[in-house]
């Protein structure tokens, strides 16, 4: 049993290398699902890396380090399209939740009520993985496989969340729909980007969680959207339901997260533009 | 680098401290475990209620989710840390508003509200709400706390102590709450003897099961540690809080009858039992099948052999006939059904026991000390004289911590081992093993003539009451006593069942069953206002009992307060109604309670001590337990008008069963009426001994001066001798009779009144409900202490509202504070509060109890608001958003 705290990207790596330590970050989902009152095995603590942390703009990319943490993502200043991310990023559980949690640990948790999903999914967003073999990249879409599944191979660690500046246009918003206000795991939530031209949709980037196992991208209601009017417009059900397959769980019924999700939608969509 | 070699350094308040603690460790635990900071307390190991936040760099964290390697080199700030003078601002402010009940949650409110003030100096009430929505409160309702964050820049004065014989009525800060806004104060996990053992418990993984233990002496010694089980056990395996019915083992033998039961305890030193696994304990499983709802269950084989049907027992009032419902000129029918609701306080059952010469010594959280002595006594073979209970503080109750958990269990492992020993349940021990409220399925038909005058009412309700007894008797016979709300009702058959099942024991719940049954009452009240053309305030109005009136039990009634209530929400309701007519989706509803207080038909006495040492001190042994809602703070403010001192002379002692007589439990909203009796006939017994004493006059004045007791009367004086000291002790038990099988009879001699008034909206796409605003009118006969009373009210309209709206624990499932949800500081309307004064004939100084009347209104007037809203009738609580649009539809298609 060992806990590492290395302050390199490289010693991390060939530490993955070495073995298989359980990746550490903001520990806002490895100690509830524990019920010890220390973690068990080896851990590999990757928040003393500063490289992991942060936001920067580069490359015709936006990046944001995996350990960058919600309440960082709150203080950024970040294009309007990424005003969707920052609002789910207060609505993380809570404020102490958002001084410790991770995005690259939310994307890694692959919970299909993840809240930091859909908004990424909506501006085109890519993991980076790097190991000590090297790097890759794979669209967060293709990433997170489904409910707490993803791609990430052994020795490999989610680096960056890279947003290209194509997907920075527009604006966006966000909608949590929650049994309470704070603390809460989501019934549905929706983000929305829109690009628009004098009241006209020109492009839009939608994306549904908690209805379905991973949180999806709508893209033939995107392709509906364009060239309607951003105040009058609307949204074809048929097509939404056939992109979400909703369970019943302890929060809510199927049929209600169907209905609910075309409804937060429509609302999401009018709040994009002020 | 490693970090898990040498001790390390950790800076916590300023202060460079050694700590030897590995660095995956939770922060929370090392914390208290190594460097003795437990202001900083645990509710959940999740990040779920917030109760153990830190500052980390100065911002908010959840301690339990922060491992000590990430706190090393870093600036920390704990409770214990709060010295600056706006800390010290606020902390006086959370004293002045009463913004601590229990205390549990008071240290990561405090963290988290510096962290706001750092900012923000004057914050908004919403700034403040949002500061604190990762905090859990299960006592405040958040309103006494926001108030106290919003004013901390004032830092005013604190509330003056008033000057002798004027104590009742004056809004004085909680005489314990200074420890708990220091974070000092004693709660169950927070003291335990050096060397003590920890004790895990083994659970039941299955509803229903057969049990065999493998070699359990190789699988102890092999970890060195030690297990017992029920062969260990050296007296009677059996407890109940009903004696008669006491059905329930310390630990199961051979057969577990609900998910969590205990099977085996685990003891063993910190350090082994930090690394102990239980996943492997030689135990062979052979489930048996299960019924968890009431219908299952009166068609299972019997759990208790002698309940067949799985019927435990049925309580019936009636009074009338019933038939003549026939005859109203207006009916209405309909059913309610209620879910478990978890009880949800911050604190987890933790508790310590050690030996003290030959008596067994246990201090753990409860809510009835004498009751735990007594059965932990039975459990352990022991006299109750070598048992002794010292409760400590108890971060919430709410009546689950009425039943003995953890008290025979390390009870046990002390007496057996002889060491003192500990034991610290987690979220998931207390979820799962102890009592919830029984779910109800209830129908009701009402009926009034064609002036709306009531004319009368069936009631038929099935009580879960799960595997064990615990307090179902007393819900089964609470319900058909108080199902008529207060209202005239000539006519009238109530009938409740409470019905086994292998679903977790209901045990007592703020209410006893009475908030289930006031849902099923209320709601068709409403119904029947409009069938019979009524407003449904004034329908109420026009049923409402009045002095004289005769309850269905056949009891005449005196003090009675409840048309008060419902008068002193007229002008509100009138503006409500033009509030909802504002905007779509806008409801109003009301709804009354009454609640009778202390024990059904039961002895429920409590004995006061009262005395002057001979060193001069004035001293109250005070033995009803205070779990946040301030009988010690309460019940000395009537004993010192009785006696004609100053709150301010009083030396409290206890409640421990080994020093204070017995007040019996914390439940029933009994403390303030029965054991304030008892305080104030002590007052009176001792001011009338000090002034035969000295031969003064009824009129004279007792003060206490610096270690003399001075008598004065005009320009008399007169130094009492004080001897050894001068005491006495008074007894007080309600007076009351049994019901006879008709349910006729006096089952209790206070009731308490209330009515309130819900403004919400609905969002009517997506069923969504908030509520707005709430006006509560609660007669208490007398208030002795306004701030302790409105912080009752609204608690309890929080827990009304989650009963609701949110709250719904499906065994198996919702085992976490974060699939169970309980309301957040940002789901809490404004609450107003309007204290009712009219006394009661017997209650003391004309006080009646509060605690569990506040929240029996709140959840069927939200109910009935959402229906004025929307039109929807919810039938299934809590209404959830999918139920509340389902209902809406099923509303258009009626």
């Amino acid at each position: 049993m060992s806990y590492h705290r290395p302050d390199a990207l490289t010693d991390a790596l060939a530490l993955l290398a070495a073995g298989s330590p359980t990746i550490l970050a903001g520990g806002t989902d490895l100690y509830p699902a524990t019920s010890a009152q220390e973690l068990r095995g080896d851990i590999l603590d990757i928040t003393g890396i500063a490289a992991l942390r942060g936001i920067t703009d580069a490359a015709g990319e936006i990046r944001i380090g995996a350990a960058t943490r919600w309440s960082d993502l709150v203080a950024a200043d970040l294009p309007d399209a990424f005003d969707a991310l920052k609002l789910s990023a207060r609505e993380v559980g809570s404020v102490q939740i958002q001084n410790a949690g991770t995005l690259g640990g939310n994307i890694c948790n692959a919970s299909p009520a993840a809240d930091g999903v859909p908004p990424l999914l909506i501006l085109d967003a890519a993991v980076e993985l790097v190991s000590a073999a090297g790097h890759r990249r794979l669209p967060l879409a293709e990433f997170i496989t489904g409910n707490r599944a993803t791609r990430l191979k052994p020795g490999e660690i989610v680096s960056a969340v890279l947003v290209p500046k194509a997907a920075t246009a527009g604006r966006s918003h966000f909608l949590k729909l929650g049994a309470r206000k704070y603390l809460v795991i989501s019934i549905a939530m929706v983000a929305a980007r829109l690009e628009e031209d004098a009241g006209v949709i020109r492009s839009a980037a939608l994306s549904i969680g908690s209805c379905s196992a991973v949180a999806v991208r709508l893209p033939a209601v995107e392709r509906a959207l364009i060239g309607q009017s951003v105040a009058d417009f609307d949204i074809p059900a048929d097509l939404v339901g056939q992109a979400l397959s909703p369970i019943d769980d302890i929060r809510a019924d199927a049929h209600y997260r169907a209905e609910a999700a075309v409804e937060l939608l429509t609302r999401t969509i009018k709040g994009v533009v002020p | 680098m490693s970090l898990d070699a040498a001790p390390s350094i950790i800076t916590v308040n300023g202060t460079a401290l050694e700590i030897r603690a590995n660095p995956g460790r939770r922060l929370s635990d090392a914390l208290r475990e190594e460097l003795g900071l437990r202001g900083t307390k645990v509710g959940c190991d999740a990040g779920d209620c917030g109760a153990c936040t830190v500052l980390l760099d100065g911002a908010p964290v959840c301690a339990c989710l922060t491992p000590v390697g990430q706190a090393l080199g870093r600036s920390l700030q704990t409770v214990e840390g709060l010295g600056a003078a706006a800390e010290l601002s606020l902390k006086r402010a959370f004293a002045r508003f009463g913004a601590a009940q229990c205390g549990i949650c008071t240290p990561g409110m405090l963290m988290s509200a510096v962290a706001l003030l750092r900012h923000v100096a004057k914050p908004t009430r919403a700034q403040a709400e949002d500061a604190i929505g990762g905090v859990l409160c299960r006592c405040t309702g958040y309103t006494k706390i926001i108030d106290a964050i919003c004013d901390a820049w004032r830092d005013a004065e604190p509330v003056a102590m008033p000057p002798a014989g004027q104590s009742i009525g004056a809004a004085i800060e909680r005489l314990d709450g200074v420890a708990k806004i220091d974070g000092t104060e004693v709660f169950g996990a927070d003291y335990w003897p050096q060397d003590a053992l920890r004790v895990v418990v083994l659970r039941s993984p299955h509803w229903h099961a057969d049990f065999e233990f493998g070699d359990v002496a190789a699988w102890a010694e092999a970890r060195a540690v030690q297990v017992f089980t029920a062969k260990d056990i050296p007296g009677k395996n059996c407890f109940g809080v009903i004696p008669p019915l006491a059905d329930q083992p310390a630990l199961a033998e051979a057969v577990a009858r609900f998910r969590g039961e205990a099977v085996a305890l685990v003891a063993g030193d910190a350090a082994v039992m930090r690394d102990l696994d239980l996943e492997g304990f030689p135990v062979v499983w052979t489930p048996r099948a299960h019924a968890l709802s009431v219908d299952e269950g009166k068609a299972a084989a019997p759990i208790h052999a002698a309940r067949p049907g799985n019927l435990l027992i049925t309580g019936r009032v009636t009074c009338g006939d019933v038939a003549a419902l026939d005859g109203a000129a207006h009916h209405v029918t309909g059913g309610v059904e209620t879910a478990y609701v978890e009880h949800a306080y911050i604190e987890p059952e933790a508790g310590a026991a050690w030996m003290d010469g030959d008596v067994l010594v246990i201090q753990a959280c409860t809510q009835a000390p004498v009751m735990d002595r007594d059965d932990t006594a039975v459990v352990l073979g022991l006299p109750s004289a070598r048992v002794r209970i010292v409760p400590s503080a108890a971060g919430g109750g709410f009546g689950s911590k009425l039943d003995v958990s953890l008290q025979p269990l390390i009870g046990l492992v002390t007496l057996l081992t002889g060491r003192p020993c500990r034991m610290v349940y987690s979220r998931r021990d207390s979820m799962v093993s102890t009592t919830k409220r029984h779910p109800g399925q209830m129908t009701a038909t009402i009926g009034c003539d064609a002036a709306g005058k009531l004319v009368g009412m069936r009631f038929d309700g099935d009580f879960n009451t799960g595997a064990y007894a615990s307090w179902g008797p007393t819900v089964a016979n609470r319900v058909p006593v108080h199902a008529s709300g207060p209202y005239l009702m000539p006519n009238y058959l109530a009938e409740a069942r409470a019905i086994h099942t292998n679903g977790p024991v209901s045990g007592a719940f703020r209410g006893f069953g009475v908030p289930q049954a006031a849902i099923c009452q209320e709601t068709l009240f409403d119904e029947l206002a409009q069938k019979a053309g009524l407003d449904r305030l004034e329908f109420r109005l026009h049923n409402a009992l009045r002095d004289g009136d005769v309850t269905p039990t056949g009891q005449a009634l005196h003090g009675v307060g409840i048309a008060d209530c419902l008068e002193a929400l007229r002008p509100h309701w009138a503006d409500a109604q033009e509030w909802a007519a504002q905007a779509d989706g806008r409801g109003i509803g009301i709804a009354s309670c009454w609640y009778g207080c202390g024990n059904t038909s039961l002895p429920n006495p409590s004995t006061i001590r009262l005395g002057i040492t001979g060193a001069g001190q004035l001293v109250l042994h005070q033995g009803a337990t205070d779990i946040g809602q301030g009988a010690n703070t309460v019940v000395t403010q009537i004993c010192a008008d009785a006696l004609g001192a100053r709150v301010s002379d009083f030396e409290l002692i206890g409640p421990d069963t080994g020093l204070t007589p017995d007040c019996g439990k914390t439940s029933a909203s009994r403390q303030t009426y029965v054991t304030g009796k008892a305080a104030e006939l002590a007052g009176l017994a001792l001011r009338a001994e000090v002034l035969r004493r000295t031969n003064m006059g009824e009129d004279a004045a007792i003060c206490f001066e610096d270690g003399a007791v001075v008598i004065r009367r005009g320009a008399q004086s007169e130094r009492l001798d004080l001897g050894d000291g001068i005491w006495v002790e008074e007894t007080y038990d309600p007076p009351t009779t049994a019901l006879d099988e008709n349910g006729q009879g006096t089952p209790y001699a206070v009731y308490g009144y209330g009515a309130q008034l819900v403004k919400l909206e609905v969002d009517l796409a997506l069923g969504k409900v908030r509520v707005d605003h709430i006006v509560a009118a609660h007669d208490v006969g007398r208030a002795i202490n306004p701030v302790l009373a409105t912080g009752q009210i609204e608690g309890g309209i929080a827990q009304g509202l989650g009963l609701a709206l949110m709250e719904e624990y499906v065994p198996g499932r919702t085992e976490n504070l974060h699939d169970y949800l309980i309301p957040t500081s940002g789901d809490m309307p404004r609450i107003d509060s309007i204290l009712i004064e009219k006394p009661d004939p017997v209650g003391p100084f004309g006080a009646k109890g509060l605690g569990e009347h506040v929240l029996i209104p709140t959840a069927p007037a939200i109910l009935n608001a959402i229906r004025h809203a929307t039109g929807a009738r919810v039938t299934r609580l809590p209404a959830l958003p999918h139920r509340v649009l389902a209902a809406m539809k099923a509303a258009r298609h009626d």
